[in-house]
């Protein structure tokens, strides 16, 4: 049987009564709310597109959602805001408004999730064709014994204790392990690149706290550390063009053979940085999440060990209910655009909230209950549209084994703590730890 | 106890039974027919349900015949339908119906036995026209496809290396094996009556740049020419062929794509608006009876249905399109377990898609019923762009070569009925945004039919009286 009645988390009471839209925004990205700021969400969906202050529009409707991720007038790239922003002399504004400097080589220079076609057809051309099929079949497949072992070897020496920390002791080394072997990057200098990325998580925020002074102080050191990894990943580069080899990040800046040429080393840094974030981050949160929300509802892990047929559809759900991107604020409107009875006036910055949009009670019956089984799960947890996550075939493969090895070895496992402590980051969502207990680990 | 048992109860009563105790046959055992066997039993039909196939195979998937089948990376009988769930049913495979008796409410089969039904759904489909002259349709290397076994005889034959293939019209299918055998290796010759391929299904504008596609992949396209005369060598095969420009053309296989003809004709004398363009039903999926007037235990789904759709004037639809009959026999399940105030209408927004020549090609409502055209989006010349069609100032349809990614942001217009030319993107348009005629033939010449038909109006237009079809 599947616990269908169980909730995906603590429930907090006291919640908001009526509230504005903008009160309802600031609220759902309160560090304090991170653990669930689904309540907050409830109330700006009254408004699925909603102006929230400072000429900042945000989507919580599916449908409106849907519509947006697909419409030509909505814009990702951020030299387009800033060059805007700049144009009306008003930095400050700017800076509220979300766009923000913290993206450092993020999107300053317009890597493919904060561009526009054609340039972002053809980044992604240039880099899918060293990445997927039709032309690279196998890299990702190929990455399926790797991530085994390793998941099965954090097991291993788990079975000393009893209690382990599934964020930094199992999560996290994964996706580094695998996004370091493609990309190209060593493995070796992990704790280097780990702490500029944490330093740039850290500053990435455009909402009020990332205007507090505290914010700004954040922000700095962010930048700094982005420049740091820049200067790393560009020397990589430099040494991939003298030297090629066989890994990802050589292939981009040296491909003769595809119908776009080679990525310029400047492309290939931002996208590179691009794919060294995301490619870990973003999955170590899913993996953290998918064992919190199956420990959290009753029932669902012994449902999961029997049928594990079900791992794949209930990875899917935790997506949705914790949409490990929650948002991404490269977006502006190029047009005055009309849509869920709002009228988004040309310029300003468009938020998609993707893990809003996925509790859309109009799109998805019970919205806040985990159902492995849930039929016609088509959520936003990878994006929608031209920039839908590039990673995501990797992602989803890297995921799957981690919580299958974890399921299958690890004895009646507890949580420790309900909510866990969260990362800062209101944009890339997840738990900073999360403690859980067992009884042993299987062979 | 209260005797006073409402109307409503009684109405749920019957319903109830009706689920647990109805009898409901469809007939066609491929894609509508499986979803629709799918869809009642996840509507809680637990009664008596009947699949009857003239195909002997279990339900299988035919967009990869014209492709990864002719490619050789799948035997043609590895197409199977995955399924949804579980269906009780019996499946009588291999044995066509032949008949309807609505006085008696029985199909008839070919083997001379009678399947009693209480809701009948057709989704009897299409297959494909042959090649019109009798005496050369026997020649060994001509082909037609539909089935898995046509896709498995002319792999065969495309993989024994012949010197050239010979295809004959350039819809969508003709194209996708042109795009095979040049993928393949084979010198190609493509026939087409009209202007341009894909001309009746997406306009002269688009055809042309079909054209150019297949002219660059070594196609030899020929346009504007038929073929009139097929001849074989002394053992029946055939070797050459008779263009109506007078030329003479040296080929081994010969691939005849000229469209489909809609499976009707067991249907003659049953009373229905049956006709060229397959049975005609309304939008909940109940087919009209041969006055125009609908029927109760009668329901249709898939290439074979024809129905008015609120988006396009009312006029009647002819989709032979994947999706439409998914969607279909979903809705048409629905009805045939529920009563007035539950039903649901089947009004989709038909999507298609095509792959050619390393080109992507999607499409979302309905360009033929356009007149108008703007490229919206991309390059034509890179092949990777979005165009709009519009007809008395709004959009009704759209098509994308490698673009498919903003499909969803053209069906919200075309859903909407929202202004034609659409607003400008804000990014990689063309520098002008200007409609231009989108150039589709008349669809009343014999030639380039589109896989969407607008089939005129209410069939209360036509007479009402029944002339069967003569064979």
């Amino acid at each position: 049987m599947t616990p269908k009645t169980a909730t995906a988390e603590p429930q907090k009471s006291g919640a908001s009564g009526s509230m504005t839209p903008e009160a309802a925004w600031v609220e759902a990205m309160k560090f304090e709310n991170r653990p669930n700021p689904y309540r907050f969400f409830d109330e700006l969906r009254k408004t699925p597109v909603a102006h929230v202050g400072n000429g900042v529009y945000v989507v919580t409707g599916y449908r409106e959602l849907m519509t947006l991720a697909h419409d030509p007038r909505i814009s990702s790239d951020m030299r387009r805001m800033k060059a805007r922003s700049a144009a009306q002399g008003d930095p400050e504004a700017a800076a509220q408004a979300g766009t923000d400097p913290s993206l450092g080589s993020y999107g300053e220079h317009g890597n493919m999730i904060a561009s526009d076609p054609p340039e972002h057809d053809r980044q992604r051309r240039q880099a899918m064709r060293h990445f997927g099929p039709p032309t690279t079949n196998h890299l990702i497949p190929g990455t399926e014994p790797d991530i085994r072992n390793l998941a099965n070897q954090l097991l291993d020496t788990a079975k000393a204790k009893t209690r382990i920390d599934v964020v930094d002791d199992y999560a996290y080394p994964v996706p580094v392990m695998v996004i370091c072997k493609i990309l190209g990057i060593p493995l070796k200098d992990e704790p280097q690149f780990h702490a500029w990325i944490h330093d740039f998580m850290m500053g990435f925020d455009v909402t009020a706290e990332g205007a507090s002074e505290e914010g700004k102080a954040r922000l700095a050191k962010g930048q700094e550390s982005m420049g740091a990894l820049a200067k790393y990943l560009g020397d990589l580069i430099q040494s991939f063009i003298k030297q090629p080899s066989d890994a990802m990040l050589s292939k981009m800046v040296n491909d003769k053979s595809g119908p776009d040429g080679p990525m310029t080393p400047r492309e290939a840094l931002t996208n590179a940085t691009l794919l060294l974030i995301a490619g870990h981050d973003s999955t170590v949160n899913t993996i953290a999440h998918c064992v919190l929300t199956v420990l959290r509802n009753p029932g669902s892990f012994e449902l999961l060990r029997s049928r594990p047929e079900l791992i794949p559809f209930a990875i899917e759900e935790v997506l949705r209910l914790e949409t490990a991107v929650q948002y991404f604020p490269s977006r502006s409107a190029t047009d005055d655009i009309e849509i869920g009875g709002t009228v988004i006036p040309k310029g300003s910055p468009v938020h998609l909230m993707y893990g809003a949009a996925n509790r859309d009670p109009k799109r998805f019956a019970n919205p806040n209950t985990f159902d492995p089984e849930r039929k016609a799960n088509e959520h936003f947890g990878w994006g929608s549209g031209i920039h839908t996550c590039f990673g995501g075939p990797l992602a989803r493969l890297e995921v799957n084994l981690a919580l299958e090895t974890f399921i299958r070895r690890v004895e009646n496992p507890r949580l420790v703590v309900d909510p866990p402590p969260y990362r800062h980051s209101n944009v890339f969502r997840g738990p900073r730890h999360l403690l859980v207990d067992y009884d042993r680990i299987r062979d | 106890m209260s005797t006073a048992t409402s109307t409503s109860d009684r109405v749920a009563d019957l319903v109830t039974s009706f689920k647990n105790n109805g009898r409901i046959v469809i007939v066609g055992g491929s894609l509508a027919g499986l979803r629709a066997a799918e869809a009642l039993r996840d509507e809680g039909f637990n009664g008596q349900l009947t699949v009857i196939g003239d195909e002997k195979h279990e339900p299988y998937d035919r967009p990869p015949l014209s492709k990864q089948v002719l490619k050789g990376w799948v035997p043609g009988d590895h197409t199977l339908l995955p399924r949804a769930r579980e269906v009780d049913a019996e499946w009588r495979l291999g044995v066509a119906a032949t008949g309807l008796d609505r006085k008696t409410k029985t199909v008839r089969l070919a083997n001379g036995d009678q399947v009693p039904y209480d809701r009948l759904l057709i989704a009897t489909g299409v297959r494909s026209r042959p090649w019109f002259n009798k005496a050369e349709a026997g020649l060994k290397g001509l082909f037609t496809i539909r089935t898995s076994e046509d896709a498995g005889r002319l792999q065969v034959a495309l993989a024994a290396k012949p010197k050239r293939v010979l295809i004959i019209g350039a819809g969508f299918i003709g194209s996708e094996m042109a795009s095979v055998c040049r993928e393949l290796g084979l010198e190609v010759t493509v026939a087409e009556r009209a202007a341009a391929p894909l001309i009746g299904a997406l306009g002269g504008v688009i055809a042309r740049v079909a054209a150019e596609m297949q002219r660059e992949a070594g196609v030899d396209l020929r346009t504007g020419v038929s073929v009139e005369k097929l001849e074989g060598d002394a053992g029946g095969h055939v070797r050459r062929a008779k263009l109506s420009d007078g030329t003479t053309l040296d080929v081994d296989v010969v691939v005849a794509s000229l469209g489909s003809i809609r499976n009707i004709e067991w249907l003659e004398g049953a009373g229905l608006a049956t006709g060229f363009w397959g049975v005609g039903c309304d939008a909940g999926c109940r087919a009209f009876d041969v006055n125009g007037v609908v029927t109760d235990s009668i329901f249709v789904a898939g290439d074979v249905a024809r129905m008015p759709h609120v988006l396009y004037e009312y006029q009647f639809l002819s989709i032979e399109h994947w999706d439409n009959a998914v969607y279909q026999a979903k809705i048409a399940a629905h009805n045939m377990v529920s009563l007035e105030p539950e039903r649901k209408p089947h009004l989709p927004l038909p999507r298609f898609w095509s792959g050619q020549f390393g080109v992507n090609i999607k499409g979302i409502g309905i360009p033929s019923f356009g007149d108008q055209l703007v490229i919206t989006q991309g390059s034509v010349k890179d092949r990777r762009f979005a165009a709009a069609y519009g007809k008395r100032g709004r959009i009704v349809g759209a098509i994308t070569f490698n673009h498919g990614k903003w499909l969803e942001y053209y069906e919200a217009l075309i859903n909407r009925s929202a202004p034609f030319p659409p607003p400008a993107p804000g990014y990689d348009a063309p520098a002008e945004m200007k409609p231009i005629p989108a150039e589709f033939p008349d669809p009343r010449t014999a030639t380039a039919l589109p896989t969407v038909v607008l089939t005129g109006h209410d069939p209360t237009d036509r007479a009402a009286t029944f002339e069967p079809a003569r064979r």
